[in-house]
This record gives C-alpha cells, structure tokens and sequence, in this order.
C-alpha cells in the first residue's frame, strides 16, 4: 500500500473487560482530512474503540500512532491535546451556558489563575461559528437551541480545541435530510481544513455519500475497510451482521379482521394532531419517523400517561377515558418502552418478580397477599413461551444478557394479557439473533389475537414484522403504506426526506 | 440573531424579581409608613446582612449542583468555638478569627469529602452532618450561651453616618461592607475566574464536565468549603452584632436563606442562578417580614411565606422547563407550522 502517512493508526488494539473480550486484535487508520464511516451494529465494539482512542479505556494490548509517533499511555486529555475530539451522541454541553462559552469551554481549564475575560473567550467561540455554516448567536443559551444547532456548538467545540480528528457518533440520529445535508456541508468545510472526520453508527446512512472509506466492524473485531464505491448498502448490511439475512416481507392484509383499537382525531398540544387509525385483532401496525416525530408520545398517551387534550381511543368500540397508565392496564394495553433498563425492568429485582409486576392485582389470594407457588407458575410458563435464558427464576434480572432482559419486559406485558401490546423501539441494543427471537414472538402475538404497534425508525425492523405502516412527521401522519409496495430504500427515503 | 437583548432581559428571573420588590416596597411604603425610610431600610439590610453572606456560599453550591442544608449548624460551631477561645483562653483576635474560619472551611470540605468520596447525596450528608454538628455543639456548651465577648470584637464599626432632620441615626455598619464585600467577590468569583465557569458547568452537566476534564473532586472541595468560610464570616458577624454567642441562635436560618436563593432564581437542579438574583432573594424576603411585622401580622405567617415561597418558584421553574421542552420538541426537527401558535419563532439568520 502506498497511503500517505495517516493521522492516526491502530496496529493490534486488544481490549478486555473482565472476561469479556471488547476489542480484538484492531488494525485501522484514519488519514488526515480523511472521511472515514465507523459502522457496526449495536455491541460491536464501536464505542468502546472510540474511547479507547480518546483515552478513556487504555487497550490491552496493541500500539496507537499519531503522526507515526506512538501515543501510548493516553490519557482523555492527552489525547485532546493530540487533536482527537469525540462528539457524542448526548454532544455534552452545558445546556444552562451561551454557545460562546460552550464552545470554549476548555479555555476554563489549565489556567486557574488567569481571569475569565468575555471578550477572549466570544474571540475563541467567533473563530469556528463563522458563516455560512455557523449562524448561531453566541449569546444564545443551549437549552434554547435546536438538536441541529447544538451538534454545530458541539463541532463547533472541537474545533476550537483545534481537533484534527472527529468522531461523531451517531450524528443523524435526529436530524431531518435538510439538517443532514446542512451537517455534510460542515463536514466538507472540515476536510477541507484538513480535518479528519469519523461517523460512527450502527447503520449505513447519508453520510455514506460524502465518505471515502468505510469500515465494518462485528463481535469486537474489524471485519475490513473498503473504499465506500466498493460496497453497497446490502453488502455492509450482511457485513454488520454476519448473516445473510433476506428480511421476507410479512405483511398479511388484516383488513377483514375485527378493529381492535380505533383512534380518532388524537391531538395533544406541541406533541402530536390529528392521528386517526385502527388498530386490527391480530394486525401489526407500524409507526415510523424520525426521533421527536410524536411516536412515543402518541404511545405515551395511548398509554394512559399523558391525557390527549382533543379526539377520542375506543377499544373494542368501548370508548376509553384513560387517566393514567393503570386504566390502560385494566383495559388491556400494554407497554414496552424505548428505554427498556430504565424504565421496562427493576434490575436489582428477580426474575420471577419482574415478570409478575403488571400482575400484581390479579394474582392476589385470600387477605391479598401473594401465594408464592402462583407467583413462580406464571413467571415459569412466560420464561418457557419466550425462551428466555436463565440460570434461576430469582436471580436479578441484571444479570441476563440485553436480549434476556428484553424478553423478560415482553413477559412482563405478556403475562397480562394484553389485547394491545405497543413496542417502542423493541431491539435497540438487541443483536441480531436475538433480534429475530424477538420478532417471531411478535409474530406468534399476533397470531393469538393481540394487536400490536411497533414503533421504530429502523426500516427493516418494521418490514420484518408490520403488515401496515404509518409514517409519523412534526406530530401528524403523513401516509399510511405497506410493506413490500414501497421498497424498504424508498421508505427510507421518504422518512428522511 | 435569534432575539434581541430586551428579550433576553424579560427571560431573567432578576428583571422580574426586581419588579416584584418595586411593588412589594410600594404597597408596604403605603400600608405601613415607617417601611420606606432611609433609616428602616438600612437597619433591615443590617439585619439580614449574615444571613445575605451566607446565602452568597450556598448560592455557589446550589450552582455547582448540590445543596447544603448543615451551614447554620457550621456558623454555629465557628461562632461558638471562637468566642469560647478568645473569652476562656484569651485567644488574640486575628487567631481566633482565623480558627473561627477554618472550622467553617473543615466543616465544608468534610461535606464534600463525603460527598465525592464516600458519594453521599449531598442532601443526606449535609442533613446527617449538620445533626452532628449541631447536636456535638449543644452537648459539649450545654446550651449555656457566652456574654462576655471581648471588646474588639463587639464594638460597632461605623463606615458612615448621617442624621435625618427628626433625629433618626442611620449607620453603614461593618456587617452591611461585609455583606457587599462577600457579594462582590462571590460575584467576581462566579463569573471571572475559571473555577467559578467550571462550577456551572458541573451543575449544568456533571458527565459532560468530566469529558472535558474538569476536576470534579477539587470543584466539589471548592464550592462546599467556600460556604463552610461564608457561613464562619457569617456566624463570627452574627456574635459582633448582637454581642453575645448563644448556640442555636442561627438555627433555622437555612430554610429562609435557602428560599431566598431559590427565589433569587438559583436552580436546586444546579448550573443557574447570579449573586444579584440572590440578593434581590434576601431583599425581598427581608422586606416581607419587615412589612408583615409593621403592619402587626403574626410571625408564623412569614413562616408560610417562606414555605410557600419555595414551593411556588421551584414549581414555576419545573413548570416553564417543561412548557418550553414540549412546545420545542416535535416541530422541532422539521420546524413544521402544523402545530399551529405553539412552534416558537422560526430560526432567522
């Protein structure tokens, strides 16, 4: 090979955390003003090779070069010296500061002595928020500002701290295609200057467009690095993943099927208008858009825990009145959130315990205490229907694996008996297999009778589990389509656009 | 530019907190004809002078993002042990100053050792450690208080004076210099050095402060033992005004510092709040038990005040935050109109 030297190269990262092996034996390197896609799926080992790079977790083993000198220790603030600057996903800003002072922030550290001087530091803040790309009035506050403009204070950041490398994680998760090409112009501007930028993601996206290489990694190891014209989109999919997955379309027309869940003109303010659907016995529904579309919002409300303020829900055409989420628990809707560690499972608690918890009522014996024999039958049958891996019906459920823990929130509602069961997100940070494991418990839902929503933004999730699908954007459904009459690239395309 | 500076003024709590004490002053000046004379206010800011020096430290800590509720407790002992050395061991007064001070530092910096060490929620380590302290100072003094205060340190300090035409003696004292003092460095402090940007910065995000490599443990040491020394200069003042060191008269006063800085706009979620906001805080509630006493209304009801108080400016904050994320969030990433009058102003360049 003939590279120029790159800015930074990676030769033998290994990296272990107790007895897990994160990273494998890593070869790769970014060149200057290079744009480079880290992807992977979820678990791969992406992030853990970032903060080994930034020096958050010194590796194992192997060498890290910058400028063809080996950095190693580094530290984080080694390694920022060295021009390395990670954006993530959460951009860390200070949302009670101006942009100015966010983005020249590190001018607050290594000097505890030198007064903080305003106009040095809007001086430090004008050099990278300069036009076109950087309109932001310095003196805005963070917590005013919009998720696109705060990744720009965020990059913005970086720069100031005279970064030669970025890493940007995850960077589109949230933002619409215009915002996306506004993000690709800021990252030419980049390149131009010589910076080298990484996006980091766990799919394939538009950044692709404007990238020279790209590089797959899988199980903590490099599957390979290719010139982004050498791949395309299936082929870095079935790189991701390891498998040869054709996702089969399933949509079945429900349309003779009895309504089931009917929403009518649903409106609450700032959050989402005017959602009309029905939801069939034994149909599964989609709901896709962007982050911040009014997805989990709507659930939220269907949910009982947030009163929409106009339009009515029927159930079985009983309309509902639902005032908190226990009345949609004692009407038959179920659950299962986005944020399934924080909010779907009590990991300290067993097994057993987690799995009766929507339960609790019914389970009641004389004086309404809890029989034990009882308690354990139902956590048994669900562990049994779901598959789930477990080494006791009472060890914490912390202990399982993601996907274990996923099917223990689904046993959670399952045990219920729900007639509706809504799945936001149901296989964020599930891999693959288990994936799969969770789709065909959603098949065999639905074949029982239960209507099921799925909200996710993952289009080939919602291909390999929806019959229908309804595009949410700003609030309002903007089309309803099925699967397999719209090319997955087409519904892609339409959800970015 | 998104917004002018006029309405950036109208978003400051300070703007507002301001109008509030024009009204207040008012309608108190009307109701009560002794309130809004030169001599009643400045007695009023005397009086209220410790309690504005020790607000100064708690705002600093309610910045970085905790909370202290042991400060009172921490005055107490600086006070009590430093009056016990200068009257029973004849302690000179620089020496026993600087003791007085540095048991108020010691006091903060254990807050902060068990709260970034031991990791403590800095609300159950200050309420268990100013149990102990307070209770430790009971035990050992016995309740007895101590009258005997040497001269030099009970004598008034006059910084000016002037007489009204009716005889009214109206006297800039050295607890009120030391009140503009303590808010003029905290102020310099707050918004001029690095330490002070770095403490907002940890109270508006703990996690992102720690990626930049902010050195959390020294900003906790820092902003815990700064109060314990406000409330050790707060409860050495409080025994120069009265003359006399009685244990627990300082207890209680937490909860109405602690509401005066909530009022004066300080976040008990961390990150937000300025020394003037602060002061209008104390200003306002100064003017408010002042009012109520001459106008003859029971002293409990300030109590109710001062609950109330609390509760009705953190709700307003918890509130408006919320008002504010939810009319932003979903037309937020297309800036879509269809939500009709709730999308606010688009971005204009």
């Amino acid at each position: 090979m003939t590279d120029p030297v790159p800015f930074l190269r990676l030769t033998g990262i290994g990296k272990r955390f107790g007895g897990v092996q994160a990273l494998q034996n890593i070869d790769w390197d970014v060149r200057p003003g290079e744009v480079h896609c880290l992807v992977g799926e979820n678990g791969c080992g992406k992030s853990t090779l970032i903060k080994t790079v930034a020096g958050v977790h010194p590796p194992t083993v192997g060498t890290i070069e910058i400028d063809g000198r080996p950095v190693l220790p580094l530290t984080p603030s080694r390694a920022r010296a060295l021009g390395i600057q990670v954006i993530f996903q959460d951009l860390s800003l200070f949302p009670n500061l101006t942009v100015a002072e966010n983005v020249a922030i590190e001018g607050h550290l290594g000097h505890p002595e030198r007064p903080v001087s305003y106009a040095r530091l809007r001086g430090l803040a004008a050099a990278p928020l300069r036009p076109p790309d950087f309109t932001l009035d310095p003196e805005a506050t963070v917590a005013d500002l919009s998720v696109s403009e705060r990744q720009i204070v965020a990059i913005c950041r970086g720069l100031a701290a005279e970064a030669r490398l970025i890493f940007m994680d995850e960077p589109t998760a949230s933002l619409t295609r215009a915002e996306v090409n506004r993000l690709l112009a800021i990252v030419a501007r980049l390149k131009a200057d010589g910076i080298a930028v990484v996006f980091v993601s766990h799919r394939l996206d538009e950044v692709v467009e404007i990238a020279e290489r790209v590089t797959v990694m899988r199980d903590g190891q490099k599957v390979g690095t290719w010139p982004v014209a050498a791949v395309d989109q299936r082929r870095i999919g079935n790189l991701m993943t390891g498998l040869d997955i054709e996702h089969a379309v399933v949509a079945r027309d429900m349309s003779a099927a009895a309504p089931l869940l009917e929403v009518r003109s649903l409106g609450r303010e700032g959050e989402y208008a005017d959602v009309s659907f029905t939801l069939r016995r034994g149909e599964v529904l989609g709901i896709t858009g962007l982050l911040g579309a009014g997805r989990t919002e709507l659930a939220l409300s269907l949910f009982g825990m947030a009163r929409p303020e106009r339009g009515t829900i029927a159930l079985e055409g009983k309309l509902l009145d639902l005032r908190s989420n226990r009345d949609a628990v004692d009407a038959g809707i179920a659950y299962v959130s986005e944020d399934r560690l924080g909010l779907g499972v009590i990991l300290k608690q067993s097994i057993a315990d987690n799995i009766i918890l929507a339960e609790l009522q019914n389970l009641r014996g004389p004086l309404g205490l809890i029989p034990n024999g009882r308690r354990k039958a139902l956590a048994a049958e669900w562990v049994k229907r779901l598959a789930i891996k477990i080494s006791g019906l009472d060890k914490p459920v912390g202990t399982l694996s993601g996907g274990n823990q996923q099917r223990v929130v689904l046993a959670k509602w399952l045990a219920a008996r729900p007639k509706v069961l809504i799945l936001d997100s149901p296989t964020v940070g599930v891999d693959i297999k288990n994936k799969k494991g969770i789709y065909d418990v959603v098949a065999e839902l639905a074949n029982a009778g239960v209507g099921i929503i799925v909200i996710s933004d993952e289009v080939l999730e919602i291909f390999a589990t929806c019959d229908r699908v309804l595009h949410m954007r700003g609030g309002r459904i903007l089309e309803e389509t099925v699967p397999g009459i719209l090319s997955e690239h087409q519904l892609e395309e339409r959800i970015y656009a | 530019m998104r917004e002018g500076a006029l309405r950036r003024l109208q978003r400051r709590p300070e703007v507002w907190l301001l109008a509030v004490i024009v009204l207040v002053g008012a309608i108190l000046g009307v109701a009560a004809p002794g309130f809004l004379t030169l001599a009643n206010i400045v007695d009023l800011l005397e009086t209220y002078s410790v309690q504005a020096i020790m607000a100064m430290g708690l705002f600093v800590v309610l910045v970085s993002g905790g909370i202290d509720i042991s400060f009172a407790a921490t005055a107490s002992v600086a006070q009590y042990v430093a009056v016990l050395l200068a009257t029973r061991a004849g302690l000179a007064g620089p020496l026993a100053i600087g003791v007085g001070l540095l048991i108020g530092i010691g006091l903060g910096c254990l807050n902060a050792a068990l709260i970034h060490f031991v990791r403590i929620t800095s609300i159950i380590a200050t309420i268990a450690m100013m149990s102990v302290t307070f209770s430790l100072l009971m035990y050992f003094s016995g309740g007895r208080s101590l009258y005997d205060l040497p001269e030099w340190w009970t004598d008034r300090v006059v910084f000016w004076q002037t007489e009204s035409p009716n005889g009214d003696l109206t006297r800039i004292t050295l607890p009120i210099v030391a009140m503009l003092v303590a808010a003029l460095v905290t102020w310099l402090f707050m918004t001029r050095t690095p330490i002070g940007r770095q403490l907002y910065a940890m109270g508006g995000n703990p996690e992102a402060a720690r990626r930049i490599g902010a050195n959390i443990g020294m900003l906790q040491f820092v902003a815990y033992g700064y109060l314990g020394f406000m409330a050790a200069v707060g409860g050495l003042l409080q025994a120069h005004r009265v003359g006399e060191s009685v244990p627990n008269a300082m207890y209680n006063t937490e909860l109405s510092v602690l509401s005066a800085a909530v009022l004066g706009g300080a976040s008990l979620s961390g990150g937000i709040g300025s020394v003037p906001g602060v002061l209008l805080g104390i200003v306002l509630l100064a003017m408010l038990q002042n009012g109520l006493n001459l106008l003859g209304v029971s002293s409990y009801f300030f109590q109710i005040v001062i609950g109330l108080t609390i509760l009705i400016s953190t709700s307003i904050t918890v509130l408006s935050a919320r008002k504010r994320r939810r009319h932003r969030n979903p037309s937020e990433p297309l800036g879509t109109p269809t939500l009709g009058a709730t999308t606010q102003e688009p971005a204009r360049v």
